[in-house]
């Protein structure tokens, strides 16, 4: 959550356009918010100036994630994103990065479940030259099966590396697919490895043909730029991208859960894991009013109470427990995923102390929400949530990258790009009677799922499993 | 067309017409204001009005080459403590680390400590509404005056501390390191790192006397950048530095250099593993080398500038041996290590190893092509902006300079010194520094 201050630059206005002159008097005087416009092909475009320093984010977003893909080619958009970097009929394998090395660049690229995104940061004088490099790729991605096979092998040391090599990483994959039954979310980002085992060249170009279109893209801007120059060189170079139609989406909903279950993962590890799901409501939209939308935003609060700041509800009631019985955990997280493509969570993790029941730690974090559904939250940690998030809303403007990624996301879920502020003016309305209300209501045993990494010496390190919902490529 | 705005300010003020055509940055000066304060602290100053946020880092030395053999790790559980709460004083009662995380929430502002092998630092972010800032600044300077070393909060949080660390140890990545260590720097504080047997061993009545002989006025070097000017900070400056002058400023007894290496020496360890981790290294330059400059151009060239360096382009793009490859030096008050990282299959390890030391051997033999000198120096050249971008990079920036006692103008000639930089500058610095045939190889996990 964030966004974009207009009041804080205003004193410079007088300054700015003594200094710079006529150039100035052609931008608007002060930094606006984000605009959103859609190119004749149906490409959209998003721009948010950003003057205090001379430099450029440049992200293209694909509203294409692995949430797209079928069994059986779990993978393929993350491996697609490997190979974009891998040529088109003008550029050679690894010419692309060269270029924006060259341009004193930094970039990079993400897949997530729900979307795919490449991103460049670059001096302002060079945001013409990285638009053309990005459109040409989007447009034209193009590489023969060797450096497919090569690179797959590069994708597969990157799943050892994050996955197997990690019983806490193969345990959330082996959790999320017991959270997930039905929806795409069950399968890893990264993939299964005896599907990328299976992967073929013309999987990844049939992928690439189906789902990068303008329709499905987004390009977000962000930085020291004008606004209607950054519209005229986007209509120019990626506006001209011939328009293709997108396929229909399949709903693939989440069946739905009745009673709890319960997983046992057994790992060579030395410690315990306890990991708390619900399936949870999400927002709509931050203009959203129905029911499920409401009971998003009280959640979010919720997950703040038990997790926002420093020592918070959680942390004192399992890791500084103090009594005979002693500490419960040695970490404890919430977390609460309030908009996204497919189902969300409610989540609740622990790490138990040594010696401490896995079991004990189960109830000892149900506890915690009854007690929150008991006695309701206060009014002071109400407001200290609100404070911490009023705060971050300025101290994220400090990152001009981190402007255009949330503009991003708003883009994929469907939302506008003045979602940030709108999203905060909700959150800050929550009421402590209507987190009280969802803690009562939701996360039920119906929801629930329970499961447990079981610490296990004879067992061997090392085995088959996941990643975190997003990938990068470095 | 416009600019940082502090820099506009300066600027400004002087004069306003070639301003017009130029590009800004390139050449324009990152105005660092500085003094000393009559505490003794070094005071740097960057003017960053356009957000109303505030970012101070006071840097002591009190990093961990100064944790006694026997307690490795205080220096990282004295900044741990630092948070657990503050004492009582006149007037102000007692904060138990509870009442504090709420004091600090409720302002929207963030303190806390750390400890990096050099330096004990302090950070400060608070939003820069008078009545925030004005109660920010007094919280921080009541927590820097009278931590409280709560012994109970210390017991737990180094019960937590080793069992992670146990579980860590089960990591070949873990393993991998720190007999990369232990093996590059030998005795040497550098090389130490904190094991159950020594986190047992530290005591609170420890951390509160390494705070007090470590975090002091007369060694602090203090960078802020935000929207103040020179009288607010120095007005800030002075709030901590009464806080901390109680602690005098005890002299400290030097360090010694980290030795050489005189032979090769591979540790080969079994380990049943997804993958092999490889570190191949040795000891490699102190920040203050003369050779700085070459070295750090090098090494983009070798193994630190991503997706277009050697070891990535011969490792991973050439024969998709790994997703990761690198090269990087750590440079510090001493010769912190040269290394060279990758993992890859357990099986394929050994090929992997090869590759990247025929690319080093090369490297150090030959030097690089003038072609990938020049497309180095592009890279570092027009992506300077990028260094620079945000107050919390310039912060960094302003601390090294401090820290390092680099001039107040580093920034300013940093592209020239860039450009400066020769193939023969290259080859010659590696060569007198690196030498491909007394390495450290460590392989955990290979088949």
């Amino acid at each position: 959550m964030k966004r974009f201050f207009l009041c804080v630059w205003r004193p410079w206005v007088a300054i700015l356009s003594l200094v710079c002159g006529a150039t100035a008097a052609a931008a608007p005087p002060v930094a606006a918010g984000p605009q959103q416009f859609t190119l004749s092909n149906g490409m959209t475009l998003i721009v948010q100036p950003d003057h205090r320093a001379p430099t450029v984010a440049h992200m293209l977003w694909v509203r294409v994630g692995s949430m797209d893909e079928v069994d059986g080619s779990s993978g393929v958009a993350h491996v697609l994103e490997h190979m974009m970097f891998k040529g088109t009929p003008d550029l050679k394998p690894g010419e692309f990065s060269r270029r924006v090395a060259a341009l004193g660049g930094r970039e990079n690229a993400f897949t997530s479940r729900d979307a795919t995104a490449y991103h460049q940061q670059v001096s302002r004088e060079h945001l013409e030259a990285v638009m053309r490099l990005e459109a040409d790729r989007f447009e034209r991605n193009q590489w023969d099966d060797e450096e497919f096979i090569k690179e797959l092998g590069v994708v597969k040391e990157e799943r050892r590396q994050r996955t197997e090599e990690s019983p806490r990483a193969r345990f959330f994959e082996a959790v999320n697919a017991q959270v997930f039954q039905t929806s795409p979310y069950r399968r890893p980002v990264i993939g299964w490895m005896s599907d990328l085992d299976a992967l073929t060249p013309q999987d990844a170009r049939e992928f690439y043909r189906r789902w990068y279109v303008p329709a499905n893209a987004a390009v977000v801007v962000a930085g020291d730029v004008d606004v209607a120059r950054v519209r005229e060189l986007a209509e120019a170079i990626y506006g001209r991208i011939p328009a293709r139609a997108l396929p229909p989406r399949k709903p693939r909903d989440e069946i739905g859960q009745a009673g709890p279950r319960r997983l046992e993962f057994r790992a060579a590890a030395e410690q315990a894991v306890v990991s708390l799901n619900w399936h949870a409501p999400q927002l709509a939209d931050p203009a959203a009013q129905d029911a499920g939308s409401q009971n998003a935003l009280a959640l979010a609060v919720l997950a703040a109470v038990l997790d926002g700041y420093g020592v918070n509800r959680l942390e004192r009631a399992l890791v500084q427990t103090k009594g005979p019985a002693g500490r419960v955990a040695d970490s404890v997280g919430a977390s609460y995923g309030l908009f996204g493509r497919g189902p969300q969570l409610f989540s609740l993790t622990a790490v138990p102390a040594r010696g401490v029941a896995p079991e004990r730690v189960v109830q000892a974090l149900r506890g915690e929400v009854a007690r929150l559904a008991r006695e309701g939250v206060s009014e002071a940690e109400l407001q200290r949530v609100k404070i911490q998030w009023a705060a971050s809303e300025t101290y994220q403007l400090d990152s001009v990258f981190n402007q255009a990624r949330e503009l991003g996301s708003y883009w994929v879920n469907g939302w506008s790009p003045g979602a940030g502020p709108a999203l905060m003016a909700r959150l800050q309305a929550v009421s402590a009677a209507q987190v009280r209300a969802v803690a009562q209501r939701l996360l039920s045993d119906e929801d629930l799922n329970i499961a447990v990494l079981v610490p296990d010496a004879n067992r061997a390190r090392v085995a088959h499993s996941g990643p975190p919902p997003t990938l990068s490529r470095h | 067309m416009n600019c940082f705005p502090y820099l506009v300010l300066r600027l400004a003020r002087q004069a306003l017409v070639p301003l017009l055509a130029a590009p800004l940055l390139a050449q324009a000066a990152i105005p660092i204001q500085h003094w000393t304060h009559p505490s003794g602290a070094k005071v740097y100053l960057v003017e960053s009005p356009a957000i109303p946020m505030l970012d101070v880092r006071i840097d002591v030395d009190g990093g961990s080459r100064r944790d006694p053999p026997q307690q490795a790790g205080l220096a990282a559980a004295t900044a741990d403590l630092l948070s657990a709460g503050v004492a009582a004083r006149a007037g102000e009662r007692a904060l138990d680390e509870n009442r504090l995380a709420e004091a600090w929430a409720d302002l929207g502002a963030q303190f806390g400590a750390s400890a990096s092998t050099d330096r004990f630092s302090l950070s400060l972010r608070s939003l820069t509404r008078p009545e925030l800032l004005e109660r920010a600044v007094a919280l921080a300077a009541r927590q820097m005056a009278a931590p409280a070393w709560p012994a109970a909060v210390w017991q737990r949080e180094r019960e937590r501390q080793i069992a992670a660390l146990a579980e860590a140890q089960r990591q070949p990545a873990t393993q991998a390191s720190r007999r990369f260590n232990r093996a590059v720097y030998g005795d040497h504080p550098y090389g130490r790192e904190p094991d159950a047997a020594t986190l047992r061993r530290i005591r609170t009545d420890q951390m509160r006397a390494f705070y007090q002989r470590h975090v002091v006025a007369c060694r602090a070097q203090v960078s802020l950048v935000g929207a103040i000017d020179r009288a607010a900070a120095d007005r800030i400056v002075g709030q901590f530095m009464a806080a901390l002058q109680p602690h005098g400023c005890p002299a400290l007894p030097p360090v010694p250099e980290v030795a050489p290496l005189k032979a090769a020496l591979e540790d080969r360890v079994p380990f049943d593993a997804a993958q092999a981790q490889v570190l191949i290294g040795q000891p490699g330059m102190r920040r203050s080398d003369p050779d700085f400059m070459p070295l750090f151009v090098g090494n983009h060239i070798l193994g630190g500038g991503g997706f277009v360096s050697r070891l990535t382009s011969e490792v991973r793009e050439r024969r998709g041996f790994s997703y990761s490859v690198y090269s990087y030096f750590a440079p510090g008050l001493h010769a912190g290590a040269f290394q060279i990282g990758l993992t890859t299959r357990p099986d394929q390890a050994d090929a992997a190893i090869g590759v990247a030391r025929e690319v080093l051997r090369r490297f150090v033999d030959e030097g690089p092509t003038a072609a990938e000198l020049q497309a180095a120096q592009d890279n570092l050249v027009n992506g300077f902006a990028l260094r620079i971008d945000s107050n919390r990079k310039l912060l960094d920036n302003v601390a090294n300079i401090a820290w390092y006692g680099l001039p107040l103008d580093y920034l300013d000639h940093w592209t020239e010194q860039v450009r400066q930089v020769t193939v023969a500058d290259i080859r010659q610095a590696f060569g007198r520094l690196i030498a491909p045939d007394r390495m450290v190889t460590v392989v955990v996990g290979a088949r």
